[in-house]
């Protein structure tokens, strides 16, 4: 068996053959099947997209085994799927599954108010919401081994992604710039582990790839976040929400990889259809806001 | 030299950054236009069923394809490498982490391939992330020293014609070859810091752009 250290390297790995890829949200292997189609990187298996769990409410937990093997047995890009913050024992519930991600994620209705999983106790590897740099370095801590910056889930309004990525960058150049005598004084500011600080202060960057979601509903959206510095896009309810998820997927797919060039932008922008209703995050009630789960 | 990655998706930055220490001058490729005046091209790792999708949308396979036949060194590692295969065999789906592949129909192969080496190759071989794993193993050709390999979600090579040469084998599994200009690796050398198969490829490089301008 693969000791703790390589597998939690050979887990940062994966993620980096996912960079410049699109990770979507789908609820039916028929869905996994056009994401697979349009060129996703990868497919989140869960039971309700974000928008819809937003709108049914109720607890929102770790989907039935049996949907997410039905999503493993019909494509062969990796599978992620969700578990509730803390929630250790769906973990190893999709552990026993195999599945090629876990997303300890503030969709779902968290189930410990005061503590992550303990992800270095796990062979699967994790990925993890953050709205900055020091939430992004605890998740790491505790065994991460990506992170996606959290927007708001659900709503359509890319507005929470930009904060949270600007915010990121903000935070790793303050961490860069900073003389090694204040490190400790930043580690013990932004909550985060003192080793993660240095590295990010000799690196200038996360030990783990970065991508971006919550909120992203077109390819402009996407192209924007990868201009800001992402390695890569979650689109949750953005594509089997819109009035033509195939078409849209792939225009989402294009965007990604050619997200510096505006002509090439402007043709795969033309005639998607509807794209999902969108919801104001400003509109939400702070309290309702998934993006402030994770402690 | 100019060397080109193919940069649709997948793990292009870290190919650039081996070939940079390298002292050769990487170009990231994207479109047709880009593969003008290269002295070769890597072909990285990343989803394969991604990568063909984008290749064939944006019209870059044909040109990609035609310029390897002319002579084009080219490297695919694991899912450049499938790229690259003749035959693919194993459905991509797999349940368990370490039960080997089926042979049943690959109804979700990438969509297109370039289709060029003489290998067969099965997808996903080792099962899903629960499989991945590394280790090291002697490269004759590449290094007198073992080189460290990084298997993610790898494929091997399950057999090869009678002009591709046989670089590396892990556990009697082939996990690296080469036919004439073109060679496959179904781990990453881009994922560690040893950067022998970079200098083995551009030795390749070299060679095959020194006997262009000689003839």
């Amino acid at each position: 068996m693969t000791d703790a250290n390589t597998q939690n390297q050979l887990n940062k790995d994966l993620a980096e053959m996912l960079k410049g890829g699109v990770i979507m949200d789908v609820t039916t292997p028929e869905q996994a099947r056009i994401a697979e189609t349009a060129g996703a990187a990868a497919v989140m298996a869960l039971e309700r997209v974000p928008a819809d769990i937003r709108a049914e409410g109720g607890v929102a937990r770790m989907s039935d085994p049996a949907m997410i093997k039905s999503i493993q047995a019909a494509v062969s890009i990796p599978v992620m799927a969700k578990v509730r913050i803390g929630h250790f024992v769906e973990a190893q519930i999709l552990e026993a599954l195999s599945i090629d991600y876990i997303d300890e994620s503030e969709v779902l209705t968290p189930a410990d108010d005061q503590n992550h999983i303990d992800k270095h106790a796990f062979r699967v590897p994790f990925v993890c919401g953050a709205r900055n740099l020091g939430e992004a370095l605890r998740r790491i801590g505790e065994g991460a081994s990506m992170i996606r910056t959290k927007g708001e889930a659900g709503t359509g309004d890319v507005i929470e992604a930009v904060r949270h990525m600007r915010t990121m960058t903000d935070g790793i150049r303050r961490v860069q710039a900073a003389s090694p005598m204040e490190l400790m004084a930043i580690a013990k500011e932004y909550g985060a582990p003192f080793d993660l600080i240095k590295y990010v202060h000799e690196n200038g960057k996360l030990p783990v790839v970065n991508f971006a979601a919550g909120g992203i509903a077109t390819p402009a959206d996407a192209a924007l976040m990868m201009q800001l510095g992402s390695d890569g896009i979650f689109v949750g309810s953005g594509i089997f929400k819109s009035g033509d998820p195939a078409k849209r997927a792939k225009a989402i797919v294009e965007a990604v990889t050619y997200y510096d060039d505006p002509e090439k932008l402007a043709s795969v922008s033309e005639d998607l259809g509807e794209a999902m209703v969108g919801i104001h995050v400003s509109d939400i009630p702070a309290e309702e806001r998934l993006a402030q789960r994770g402690w | 030299m100019t060397i080109g990655v193919l940069a649709l998706q997948g793990a292009f930055r870290e190919h650039i950054a081996h070939l940079a220490s390298l002292g050769e001058e990487p170009r990231r490729v994207r479109t047709a236009d880009n593969l003008t005046g290269l002295d070769g091209i890597i072909l990285p790792g990343g989803e394969s069923t991604a990568m063909a999708r984008l290749l064939l949308d944006t019209g870059l396979l044909q040109p990609l394809h035609d310029a390897i036949v002319d002579g084009l060194p080219v490297w695919g590692t694991c899912a450049g490498l499938i790229l690259l295969a003749k035959d693919i065999i194993g459905d991509g789906a797999i349940v368990g982490s370490h039960t080997a592949a089926k042979d049943a129909v690959s109804h979700s192969a990438p969509p297109a391939r370039l289709a060029l080496m003489d290998i067969t190759v099965r997808r996903n071989a080792y099962g899903r992330q629960l499989g991945s794993f590394s280790t090291s193993a002697l490269v004759p050709a590449v290094s007198d020293a073992p080189i460290k390999m990084v298997f993610i979600r790898a494929p091997y090579i399950e057999s090869a014609g009678p002009s591709v040469d046989i670089l590396a084998r892990v556990d009697g599994r082939i996990v690296a070859a080469r036919e004439g200009h073109m060679l496959a690796t179904s781990f990453h050398p881009e994922l560690t810091d040893d950067l022998a198969f970079h200098r083995y490829f551009a030795h390749l490089c070299h060679a095959r752009t020194s006997a262009a301008r000689s003839a």
